[in-house]
């Protein structure tokens, strides 16, 4: 039933007469999108100039790359607290091996990532715990640990190759948004044209089903919450060369809120099942256009995260509509 | 008893685990190897709590002080207000993320109204934060949302409340000197600092609550399975929606205490407060997945955290980033202990 919010629009439930919450829930945070970008077209100044679209897209690249691993975990019926904690491990191991060269410190802060995927994906998939208990206590435990291969120290970062990175573009465009843009398709592609994104699907949508039906589904779990702590290992490394510093103590603080903000404002029910991964970026935008437009518009941060705030339970609410239909 | 019968409840297997009535029917003679751990899941917590403290004890002189057990209860019991909440979401199989801002709300909220007496002061974060928590149970409740998006989403209206409240954060609150608002968090009787009495006699209400009133026996049959709750005909909604209220009244009152003990309204505080208060309440053998638990195992996980930060503390050669690995290594310990005892009785 879920499952077929995946398909494309062609492949769904031909309805006789299409319901607005249907409607909404479909093409909502697009058209979302859109209304806020005619906004300040019209009402904002210099809101739609390379410049500013340059900006809003680098700052919202990590959130899309992080969103996209949560909307793995979360079309299994996961959650996935620790990324956040990832962040920091990823950029608090890269100072410490620099000095090898930039692939293996790269290579390294990658294998944090998996190693922190691994922990929740086995506690998850072989002992069985609750997503949000399992990875709680990365969260809780993955910062400390980062901190103190850190020393609790903020390092500046000086390497050049690093530092391009994060502010390298090609043709124009920045190099974090390029491999934002490439993930959000590498993704979509793992989802609507894999084995395994069918296999993410079918275990979200029922557990029982998928093992009866022999679906290898720890395996499966695994996987996910290792891709999960990649992505969040990858936009940690990105998000420490643009900041030309490594800050274990406050980079990818409350990631894990702005991800699943993201993918549930993008149409991914919390209950698996489905993964809508255009929707994940578009909510991912939602967020940070409404932001930016608040802010341009003199309104302070309070009201901004009022109106995200209003923007979820919008979202959820519409989703619910849909279902219980 | 009664509370152990929920635990095969399994989350992957979405079975509805057996009501909390058939408890006793089931216990009635449990193996050995059963009854040990029903005591290892229930008072597992409290061992480890009382063997750290043996042991820190020993190894460090300044630990075992009346003046340093003071420090920590007092630190512990703000945390432990904000848990008792959480204890009662989360045996319904809910949860509540917005507990941590909803405390820095209550304080800054406190803070402010002190000015006008304490009564106003007490009144205001608990209209205020109490209005959040029937916000929060009315959507879960009553629109069916899931509660994880509904206590994310004030988290983030409660924290922006705060912000407009003190122009962005740049005024702060001060409580009156020498009021009686700040006599509450700062004074003590035979020692004992308000705060904690506060705590303590809020454990002793819920314990009671949970253990001997029909309100305390609806939570746990919603927590294991909110449908046969609904056939057999109990208010689900209104306890859910109570719940969710309570833990609002709760936190707002633990961030108006703080703010009395600190004498102003810290904007900057509470945040990652809600993860410590799920993290207090697992480590006591409440089950995420609701239908069981009790509020003394969230006192003693709450104490256990607590402790572990003043040893980290005492250590003093190690920096404070242990604390948290240490928190997260206790985490992992207990919760797979718990499920594997969990299994364990399953099949016994």
């Amino acid at each position: 039933m879920t499952t077929q919010a995946t398909a494309p629009a062609a492949q769904a439930r031909p309805a006789s007469r299409p319901s607005l919450p249907a409607w909404l829930q479909e093409y909502g945070v697009y058209a979302a999108v859109a209304a806020l970008l005619l906004f300040n077209a019209v009402f904002t100044d210099h809101f739609l100039t390379t410049d500013n679209l340059r900006t809003q897209l680098i700052q919202v690249a990590p959130i899309v790359i992080v969103a996209l691993g949560m909307a793995l975990v979360i079309g299994t019926e996961g959650v996935d607290l620790s990324v956040g904690s990832a962040m920091a491990l990823a950029a608090a191991l890269l100072p410490l091996y620099l000095g090898y060269g930039l692939v293996p410190a790269l290579l390294v802060a990658l294998l944090a990532g998996a190693v922190v995927g691994a922990v929740n994906g086995a506690l998850v998939s072989v002992v069985g715990l609750q997503p949000i208990v399992a990875t709680l206590a990365l969260f809780v435990g993955g910062r400390g640990i980062a901190l103190v291969m850190a020393d609790g120290q903020l390092k500046q970062i000086v390497n050049p190759d690093l530092l391009a990175l994060g502010t390298g573009s090609v043709l124009g465009v920045p190099l974090v948004v390029v491999i934002a843009a490439a993930l959000a398709l590498a993704v979509a592609f793992l989802v609507h044209r894999t084995t395994f994104g069918r296999q993410i699907v079918a275990i979200g949508g029922n557990r029982s089903a998928a093992a009866l039906a022999g679906l290898p589904v720890k395996r499966v779990l695994t996987g996910v919450y290792v891709l999960c702590g990649v992505l969040a290992a990858l936009a940690g490394i990105l998000a420490t060369a643009r900041l030309t510093a490594s800050d274990p103590s406050s980079l990818g603080n409350l990631m894990e809120l702005s991800a699943i903000t993201a993918v549930v404002v993008g149409g991914t029910p919390l209950s698996g099942g489905s993964v809508r991964v255009l929707g994940t970026v578009a909510g991912a935008l939602l967020m940070q256009l409404l932001r930016a437009t608040l802010v341009k518009h003199d309104l302070p941060d309070s009201t901004a995260q009022m109106a995200q705030a209003a923007i979820i339970i919008a979202a959820v609410y519409v989703a619910r509509e849909r279902r219980s239909r | 008893m009664k509370l152990s019968s929920s635990l095969a409840a399994s989350p992957a297997a979405g079975s509805a685990p057996p009501s909390p009535e058939n408890a006793d029917a089931h216990g009635a003679r449990p193996s050995g190897r059963e009854r040990i751990a029903e005591l290892v899941q229930r008072q597992g917590v409290l061992a480890v709590l009382l063997l750290v403290i043996v042991i820190a004890s020993f190894v460090y002189p300044t630990f075992a002080t009346l003046d340093n057990a003071r420090g920590v209860t007092v630190q512990a019991s703000f945390l432990a207000i904000v848990a008792l909440g959480m204890t009662l979401v989360i045996i319904t199989g809910g949860i509540d993320l917005s507990v941590g801002s909803v405390f820095a709300l209550g304080g800054v909220l406190a803070a402010w109204a002190s000015q006008w007496g304490v009564l106003p002061a007490l009144l205001v974060p608990l209209v205020v934060c109490g209005g959040i928590g029937l916000i929060n149970g009315l959507l879960i409740a009553r629109a069916g949302m899931a509660p994880f998006i509904v206590t994310l989403a004030s988290l983030l209206g409660a924290r922006g409340l705060l912000l407009a409240l003190t122009d962005e954060g740049a005024t702060t609150y001060l409580v009156p000197k020498g009021s009686f608002f700040a006599e509450l968090g700062q004074g003590s009787v035979w020692g004992f600092g308000y705060p904690i009495l506060i705590a303590l006699a809020l454990f002793g209400a819920g314990g009671l609550v949970l253990q001997r009133t029909s309100f305390g026996q609806t939570l746990f049959a919603v927590g294991g399975s909110s449908d046969a709750a609904t056939l057999m005909g109990l208010p689900v909604a209104r306890a859910k929606i109570m719940v969710y209220l309570l833990s609002g009244l709760l936190a707002g009152l633990a961030g108006a205490v703080n703010a009395a003990r600190l004498s102003s309204g810290v904007t900057i505080i509470g945040a990652g407060m809600e993860l410590d208060a799920i993290a207090a309440v697992v480590i006591g053998g409440t089950l995420l997945v609701g239908g069981a638990g009790s509020v003394s195992g969230t006192l003693w996980g709450v104490l256990l955290l607590a402790v572990i930060q003043n040893l980290i503390n005492q250590i003093g050669s190690l920096n404070s980033s242990y604390q948290s690995v240490v928190s997260g290594g206790f985490l992992i310990l207990v919760v797979v202990a718990q499920r594997y005892l969990a299994r364990s009785r399953r099949t016994a």
